[in-house]
């Protein structure tokens, strides 16, 4: 008996999007980036675009998201995929882009890409993906690392005084005028994955309105940097990421929501 | 009837790209080569053709901008000038690993560092050598007149989608600045049907995704990648030299120069034929590939060479190789922005080579 | 015929602009014709110069260190320059602010006070029109009627009511000129 008799078609509650390849995913067991990959690949499939969708991986973690999603992609340099996007979007305005970068691409070697793409209000969506560490390159210290957290490279713990502090680039985006829709999110449970491809489905609605650019951040974990097995860094993550970079929609229709 | 306008060379080789059909420039303000996007914005591309013209906020982003346009199959440009085209090495790399065409013009200035904003040929090892890290190579045009700046736009283009690699212009501020007659070819039209097999256009049924990349960790298939692209290159070597000569028929002595040191020599050489000195001038048009095979035989017929670059001497190592050490060559230059005189350059000739042991 | 020329003075004398009038004059008399300007930063307030060359053949190098001409408007340009021309060469310059005024005797040398007659006139925009006036009765390497096209063509349309003035500028130099002896 294998396992087609076992799962029939009348049964099948989920199938996985052939927008995804059948390549196994890299990203240590436990990792936010499979299931951000999937939504994303989701939205294009049942929005039915692959044919007018162009990615950008980033470096670092997702370097070879082009593996994992079955579109076609370019590979940017290190924090210059908003710069990547902008080319492409230019010269076919009528496609959809997107970026997936981290916290250590868009936020620290790519700030001024990520910021001035941003300020052209570039008709793009960027998916930040911040798990507070380098991953990638064995658990060192982001732009993002909370205060007292440890890595590779803060060792005791980061020190506002000398490492200065962990960076809301976020917030900081919200403020730009051509920035038409700014939301954090989270992948760690079922509810927060639904609102997150929510929100994705909502930022690709907006590029194809051509209303401007929108940003999803993702709060996330990182479980092999963080030293923690899975259960515990999301756990760690709702307690300690959350309270210093909360969920939810930070600019919806070019508004800032204040609280 | 002909189009003759008198042009800056840094706004013919943006006309130049208009009229080639280019779809997209992205661009950083430095002098000496502002004039290009200058001239670019106030032409309207836009209106003209549809160009897309766009002002980027680095040259960090200008070359990854053009990375993405490129990925897409879109005739792509941008320029700067010395220190710019050094923050953009890494970028320029990345483009030759993925296979892009573009056109990369720098109009060089005197270094290094910050340096000067005067003209300078002192990026020729960056250009032809290397400039970013691993095995690639540039197909590089040094156009010695502002006919020449609007005319390698063109050609440009055909090269760099020929081999799918980018494509340097490298001229200087002296050529960049200066301003002579250009004859104007008919405007070309922007090309929307191309070859987009490689392109990533958005991936339909019929086909497999499309990845610009010039990653692959696995090291077998990266030394395969590496030994498509030297064949490619050596085949833009077997095919692409391109060079000219002047007054070399009689010559006893050869200047060996490019750009506008190229232009200085042939006053040295009226110069120098007015005392009886027969000289003649050899004019690499294309730094990479460079004319080996034909120096070689140019130089076979005289007596001595005096390679003439507004640098410490970079393509004098070329010049070197292609003689094969078998004919006194020498270096004569000046550097950081001063530009020699063609009363300099013959008596250079005249005490380096010709009075020289 | 060719025919190669420094202009030097101060910038917003209107040294660059002078020579690619007469660059734009030598097109239309379908000459080779070349522009080489000093660029940068240092122009603003500082000095200005412009090699033009005009010739019926295919020009060399764009750079000299001797001129037929030089056509000199500051103290400065005349301690750079007095010595770039070519024995039997032309040499003008306009007195305004020259304390050490040249001395060759190797070469020919006029004076056209053009920054005093564009005064009088009440017109400081046309003070390098005077001056380019001056320089085409001592060689008119180009004819009146290719100036004016080439003033047209290197003028912005917006400015071709202003023709008319540069014209009589032009002819006010030709007038005003005088040899040193």
């Amino acid at each position: 008996m294998d396992i087609k008799d076992i799962i029939k078609p009348e049964n099948l509650v989920y199938k996985k999007t052939d927008h995804m390849t059948d390549k196994v995913l890299s990203y240590c067991p436990g990792c936010g980036h499979g299931t951000a990959h999937r939504i994303l690949m989701e939205v294009i499939d049942e929005m039915g675009v692959r044919a007018d969708t162009i990615g950008v991986a980033p470096v670092g973690c997702s370097v070879l998201a082009y593996d994992f999603m079955n579109i076609d992609m370019q590979g940017a340099a290190h924090g210059r995929a908003p710069a990547v996007a902008t080319g492409i979007k230019r010269c076919w305005p009528d496609k959809f882009v997107f970026t997936y970068q981290g916290d250590g691409d868009l936020a620290a070697i790519g700030t001024a890409e990520t910021i001035h793409a941003c300020n052209r209000g570039e008709n793009i969506t960027i998916l930040f993906i911040n798990n507070g560490i380098y991953g990638m390159t064995g658990g060192q210290m982001a732009p993002t690392t909370l205060e007292g957290m440890r890595t590779t490279t803060s060792p005791y713990g980061r020190d506002l005084e000398s490492m200065g502090n962990p960076i809301k680039i976020t917030e900081l985006i919200a403020n730009l005028p051509g920035v038409h829709y700014v939301t954090r999110q989270a992948v760690h449970t079922p509810r927060y994955v639904r609102r997150t491809k929510k929100a994705i489905f909502k930022a690709f609605d907006i590029q194809k309105n051509k209303k401007g650019l929108s940003f999803v951040e993702i709060v996330s974990n990182c479980n092999s940097g963080w030293k923690m097995t899975p259960n515990q860094s999301n756990i760690w993550m709702e307690d300690n990421m959350f309270p210093y970079y909360p969920l939810g929609d930070i600019k919806v229709d070019g508004k800032i929501i204040n609280e | 009837m002909k189009e003759i306008r008198l042009m800056k060379g840094n706004e013919a080789v943006a006309e130049g790209a208009i009229r080639a059909g280019a779809d997209a420039y992205f661009g950083y303000p430095i002098t000496p080569q502002s004039e290009v996007m200058e001239y670019l914005m106030l032409e309207k591309p836009h209106e003209r053709t549809g160009m897309v013209v766009l002002q980027a906020e680095s040259e960090v982003a200008s070359i990854n901008m053009l990375y993405g346009a490129a990925g897409t199959g879109k005739r792509v440009m941008t320029s700067s000038s010395s220190p710019g085209i050094s923050l953009m090495q890494e970028g320029i790399s990345y483009m030759a690993g993925a296979e892009l065409p573009c056109i990369l013009v720098n109009v060089v200035r005197g270094g290094p560092g910050l340096g000067t904003i005067q003209p300078s040929q002192a990026d020729y090892f960056q250009t032809t050598k290397g400039g970013g890290h691993g095995d690639y190579r540039l197909i590089a045009l040094a156009p010695a007149s502002v006919q020449e700046m609007f005319d390698f736009a063109g050609l440009g283009f055909e090269l760099a989608f020929k081999y799918r690699t980018p494509v340097m212009i490298q001229t200087d501020g002296l050529i960049g600045q200066m301003m002579e007659k250009v004859e104007l070819s008919e405007q070309q039209a922007r090309i929307t049907e191309f070859d987009q097999s490689w392109a990533t256009t958005g991936k339909t049924p019929d086909r497999a995704q499309n990845v610009i990349t010039s990653l692959d960790l696995d090291s077998s298939r990266q030394e395969q990648h590496n030994i498509h692209l030297q064949k490619k290159y050596q085949e833009v070597a077997d095919n692409e030299v391109r060079y000219e000569t002047f007054d070399s028929d009689d010559a006893e002595y050869l200047f060996v120069a490019y750009g506008s040191s190229a232009r200085i020599c042939q006053k040295a050489i009226e110069l120098g034929r007015a005392k009886g000195i027969k000289v003649g001038l050899f004019r690499p048009i294309t730094l990479w590939p460079y004319p080996m095979k034909e120096l070689k035989a140019a130089a076979a017929k005289v007596k001595g060479i005096l390679a003439v670059e507004q640098s410490a001497g970079q393509m004098i190592e070329d010049v070197k190789l292609a003689t094969e050490c078998n004919i006194k060559a020498e270096h004569f230059g000046r550097m950081g922005g001063m530009i020699p005189t063609p009363e300099e350059v013959l008596l250079a000739l005249e005490n380096k080579i010709i009075g020289g042991k | 015929m060719t025919e190669e020329i420094i202009i030097a003075g101060f910038g917003g004398q209107g040294v660059l602009s002078m020579g690619k009038i007469l660059a734009y004059s030598g097109i239309m008399q379908d000459q080779e014709v070349s522009w080489f300007p000093s660029y940068g930063p240092e122009m603003r307030g500082g000095t200005a110069n412009v090699t033009v060359i005009l010739s019926d053949n295919r020009i060399s190098s764009p750079i000299l260190r001797v001129y037929d001409t030089a056509i000199i408007l500051n103290q400065q340009s005349m301690d750079k320059f007095e010595e770039a021309v070519k024995p039997g060469g032309l040499l003008i310059y306009d007195g305004n602010g020259i304390s050490n005024h040249p001395s060759r005797k190797d070469i020919k040398i006029c004076r056209v006070d053009a920054a005093a007659e564009a005064a009088k006139l009440g017109n400081t925009k046309i003070f390098n029109m005077i001056v380019l006036g001056g320089y085409l009765k001592e060689k008119p390497v180009v004819k009146l009627d290719n100036v004016m096209l080439g003033l047209k063509k290197s003028l912005p349309e917006r400015y071709h009511d202003l023709l008319p003035a540069n014209e009589k500028a032009i002819l006010r130099g030709q007038e005003i000129i005088q040899t040193i002896e």
